[in-house]
């Protein structure tokens, strides 16, 4: 089966300034995005973890040219993205669509509801007639248990769940193939975002869509995800089906991180070994030789700083990789 | 009699739109060394709460009821008491970090500010104290960090020291609100490690208003749930995650997703956020309440010991809940 | 997730009911301006003006150019306002109906006043939308117009233009609307740099809206709070303006004034004891002033977000 997206050694890089106010002093880059490659199967959900920093919104927003990218995002396994020019991008963008973290942010607060879901409908399809458009608008607001009578109203008349619902609604009215979630429930609340968890579920399997789904709630990923990818750094340092990852880590960062989330039962959360981090994350300016996550890491030695492991999969479960030298 | 109390505490804002009611009717009561979760979602009147009894409410804000602390009533207390209490009694810490630092002095100003005014140090005392505190925090190379400015910690970094200032004048309670929600995971867990070690090494009880109920699970004694500014569920954690009392306590359980365990779908309350200008006459939990019945709708239900140290706000009995 | 009969029922009779409808943001901000008691007391104010300005000549049999021979001459003694005569504001020093003087002044400074800051929100709200929006190189230059020409000194160049080409009101105006969408612009571009990083802008962009759709349909209408405001406390400004260069006597052309060039007039008579001269056009031009910069705050008010 040709995966919907293949991306291979995938590199954002930001200027950060020169080192000092001399003209001639050197550039300073920031490698946000640092090689990453990984591939996204027909229907399948992606989730990607990391904490802030760890370059998982950029690398969302290269896949689809709203940052310059270095590497190649074929897509559909005919069209690298990245070599297309705006113009021939165009019909890519209404495939893959976008919902947002802060859910009343990401609307218009000048635009009713009905004009904001219609707008990629309108982008993408000049041709449908006011009334077309509109009938469509009003499937999808039901589709996302939205009231369609609510059509003329504007953003701020809605709670946070509801602007979600309303940003989903617009990213799936132009029936995309794969759907890149930033956050999408980290800014709602605890009985808010079950619902919203819930329909991205349901309408994922409903329309056979693909999905990435971004977020540093380890718990919510764990629950939506086929397969999950843990960035650290800019750099992959796990990728592997959820069951794998999350029973089986193998990589020293993503069991630090499983164990540090907290679990709602106190019998479980007080008897447990927290495996606390050294530290803080490195500058991204001037990251560490080696291996990223070696200043640390529990377990690293010498040839942690030597050499960066390359993401290599497991004995027994080929889609299991890890870019660690002493994977456990 | 208990350290910290608050009796029949109500909170209400003027606004353009009418009067909001940001706080109902909330009693707590908390004692040296000890550690109580306030438990909510955005609007259920948590951070609120702690405002009103440190009078840190906003201009258009109003409480009433009694806010105690060693017997001395705050509430609209003159602001000599508060300032009084603030700085040796009770501290707080914010969910950001960076609102409560001034961004243009350096760590060891702020700090050592503190200790001169409240204190009487001289200022080579308070800043040998400041840097104790932080490194009580854990700052790693603390006596170089403290001259720097707020921008040039990390997030954590600069969390800590906010609970490292917090601490200075070792305050016999904390309210920390939402200390660690802006934080990552990793960080999160360093931090609320840090707490159960100073809460230990100072022994100073802790007020700790979260909506994570999995940060409650592991750090608290007590817990406390509030929902459109009103308390629901009240009791021994241990108690309340084990048999949660109250449809909203126990639709919040299961609709949390958790690391250690996998299900199929998600649990969900129905509806949205309670809308805090129309007070309604029931429950403010009936509209999306799955246990409803026409009596919430009508009577609020009052508050009520129903088993050892355990309070609830419903009107099913507990029995017909738990099937 | 609706697993509710009850629920899925009620959302079918409710989605039968006509569409509700919105509560725009300008809705809102309309409600809280009309709720500001000193705003609407300066609105009503700046209509009353307007009125006088439009229809304040049917009501004198005298027109602004007339001049009355049986006050000429003893102007200090029988030009004094007064129902009688017909000269509700008295007359000028030659003689002329000043309630029509004042009424045809208060065309001309309304009108420089509405056309100069007309020309700075178009041209100013358009060219800071873009400059900001596209950025880089293009912003680079675009802004470095507006330092170049926000550096000359314009009210000296005016006054050159004005004594060079003679005085004449298509001049000033063209030298007003010119040079009053230079602060717009960089106020509007400020504007426009945090918009463009908002997620409804990204999402849009992410959509594939083009730049033009994106400027026009997301991000002007965003502005367009600032921008209202902003013209409300530009067009006293420019009614400054104008007063101040015909009190120098370079701005409109005889017999035509304003109500810089009135006030200029009734400064010099002062002294012949012909006070009303002066207060009647400055009574407008003060009262006039201060309503606009009162409807100003009040917009302001009603306009800014963290009121929501």
């Amino acid at each position: 089966m040709t995966p919907l997206l293949d991306v291979e050694n995938l590199r954002v890089t930001f200027s950060a300034g020169r080192e000092n106010a001399l003209p001639w002093s050197p550039q300073r880059v920031v490698k946000a995005v640092n090689g990453v490659s990984f591939t996204l199967r027909p229907g399948e959900t992606l989730g990607i973890v990391g904490e802030s920093g760890c370059g998982k919104s950029t690398l969302a927003r290269a896949l689809i040219q709203m940052v310059e990218a270095e590497g190649s995002v074929t897509f559909d396994g005919t069209t690298d993205l990245l070599s297309l020019s705006p113009k021939r991008m165009q019909p890519y963008r209404s495939q893959i669509q976008m919902i947002f973290q802060d859910p009343l942010a990401s609307l218009n607060p000048r635009m009713t509801v009905g004009e904001i879901i219609a707008e990629p409908l309108k982008t993408h399809q000049p041709h449908l007639s006011a009334a077309e458009v509109k009938a469509r608008v009003r499937a999808m607001m039901e589709r996302v248990s939205l009231l369609p009578n609510q059509i003329n109203r504007y953003p701020h008349e809605f709670s946070g769940g509801q602007c979600q619902r309303i940003g989903i609604a617009r990213a799936l009215i132009v029936e995309p193939k794969l759907l890149i979630c930033d956050e999408p429930v980290s800014a709602l609340d605890v009985s808010i975002q079950a619902q919203v968890v819930n329909l991205l579920k349901d309408i994922q399997q409903e329309m056979g869509l693909s999905m990435i789904f971004i977020a540093h709630d380890l718990s919510v990923v764990q629950h939506i995800s086929d397969r999950v990818m843990v960035l650290y750094l800019g750099k992959v340092m796990e990728i592997a089906n959820r069951a794998a990852l999350y029973s089986a880590p193998r990589h020293p960062y993503t069991k630090a991180l499983i164990s540090a989330v907290p679990i709602p039962d106190p019998a479980i959360e007080r008897a447990k070994k927290h495996m606390l981090l050294e530290g803080d994350l490195p500058s991204p300016l001037n990251p560490p030789s080696g291996c990223v996550f070696r200043t640390r890491c529990p377990i690293a030695q010498d040839a942690c700083a030597q050499s960066a492991p390359a993401l290599a999969s497991a004995e027994n479960d080929a889609d299991h990789f890890t870019a660690c030298h002493f994977p456990g | 009699m208990p350290m910290f109390e608050i009796n029949n505490l109500s909170v209400a804002f003027n606004t353009d739109e009418g009067t909001v009611n940001a706080v109902s009717d909330l009693s707590l009561s908390i004692d040296k060394g000890r550690s109580l979760a306030i438990v909510g979602e955005s609007g259920s009147g948590k951070s609120q709460t702690a405002f009103a009894a440190l009078g840190l409410l906003a201009r258009n804000g109003k409480a009433t009821g009694s806010v105690r602390f060693d017997g001395a009533e705050l509430l609209n207390a003159p602001l000599k008491t508060l300032n009084q209490v603030r700085s040796t009694g009770i501290s707080m810490v914010f969910q950001d970090p960076m609102t409560s630092l001034n961004p243009f002095m350096r760590v060891s100003d702020q700090m050592a500010e503190v200790l001169i005014h409240h204190k009487g140090l001289s200022k080579k005392d308070a800043l040998r104290q400041s840097v104790e505190m932080l490194d009580a925090v854990h700052i790693p190379d603390a006596k170089a960090r403290l001259h720097y400015y707020p921008h040039e910690f990390s997030g954590g970094m600069r969390q800590r020291v906010m609970i490292a200032m917090s601490l200075l004048c070792k305050p016999k309670l904390l309210i920390a609100d939402e200390p660690t929600t802006a934080l990552d995971v990793t960080v999160q867990a360093q931090i609320m490690d840090l707490f159960g070690e100073l809460r230990r090494e100072f022994g100073m009880a802790v007020i700790l208003i979260t909506h994570d109920l999995g940060v409650v699970a592991g750090f608290c004694d007590e817990v406390l749930v509030m929902y459109g500014g009103r308390v629901m569920e009240q009791g021994p954690v241990d108690a309340m995650f084990d048999s949660p009392s109250h449809p909203y306590t126990r639709g919040l359980l299961q609709a949390i997703p958790r690391v250690d365990q996998l299900s199929p779908t998600l649990k969900t309350i129905p509806g949205s956020p309670p809308n805090l200008l129309s007070q309604p006459a029931g429950c403010p939990f009936a509209p999306r309440c799955s246990e409803v019945q026409p009596l919430c709708e009508t009577t609020r239900p009052a508050l009520e010991a129903f088993a050892e140290g355990r309070l609830r706000a419903c009107t099913r009995p507990v029995l017909e809940l738990a099937s | 997730m609706l697993t509710d009969t009850g629920k899925i029922e009620e959302m079918a009779t409710r989605m039968a009911e006509q569409d509700v409808r919105g509560r725009s943001p300008w809705a809102d901000a309309r409600r809280r301006f009309l709720r500001n008691k000193a705003a609407m007391t300066a609105l009503v104010v700046l209509v009353l003006v307007a009125l006088f300005a439009a229809f304040g000549a049917q009501f004198t049999s005298f027109n602004n150019e007339d001049i009355d021979f049986m006050v000429i001459g003893q102007v200090a003694e029988l030009g004094y306002p007064s129902l009688a005569s017909g000269h509700y504001f008295g007359t000028d020093d030659l003689g002329r109906d000043l309630y029509a003087r004042t009424v045809q002044g208060t065309q001309i400074s309304l009108m420089v006043g509405i056309l100069g800051a007309g020309v700075a929100v178009v041209v100013g709200t358009l060219y800071g939308a873009i400059s900001g929006y596209v950025g880089g190189a293009l912003d680079n230059f675009m802004m470095r117009i507006v330092d170049v020409l926000m550096a000359i000194p314009y009210m000296f160049v005016l006054i050159i233009m004005l004594t060079a080409f003679g005085r004449s009101i298509s001049l000033l105006f063209i030298g007003i609307g010119l040079l009053s969408w230079l602060d717009m612009s960089r106020i509007v571009r400020g504007q426009t740099l945090s918009l463009k990083h908002k997620e409804f802008i990204e999402a849009a962009r992410a959509s594939g809206v083009s730049s033009a759709k994106i400027i026009l349909r997301h991000i002007v209408p965003n502005l367009l709070g600032v921008v209202v405001v902003y013209a409300t406390l530009l067009i006293p400004s420019m009614i400054m303006a104008e007063s101040f260069i015909s009190f120098l006597g370079l701005g409109v052309q005889e017999p035509d004034t304003s109500w810089g060039a009135l006030i200029s007039e009734g400064a010099r008579t002062m002294k012949f004891g012909t006070l009303w001269q002066l207060a009647f056009p400055l009574f407008f031009f003060v009262v006039t002033i201060f309503a606009f910069y009162f409807v100003g705050d009040g917009l302001r008010d009603a306009l800014d977000p963290k009121d929501r």
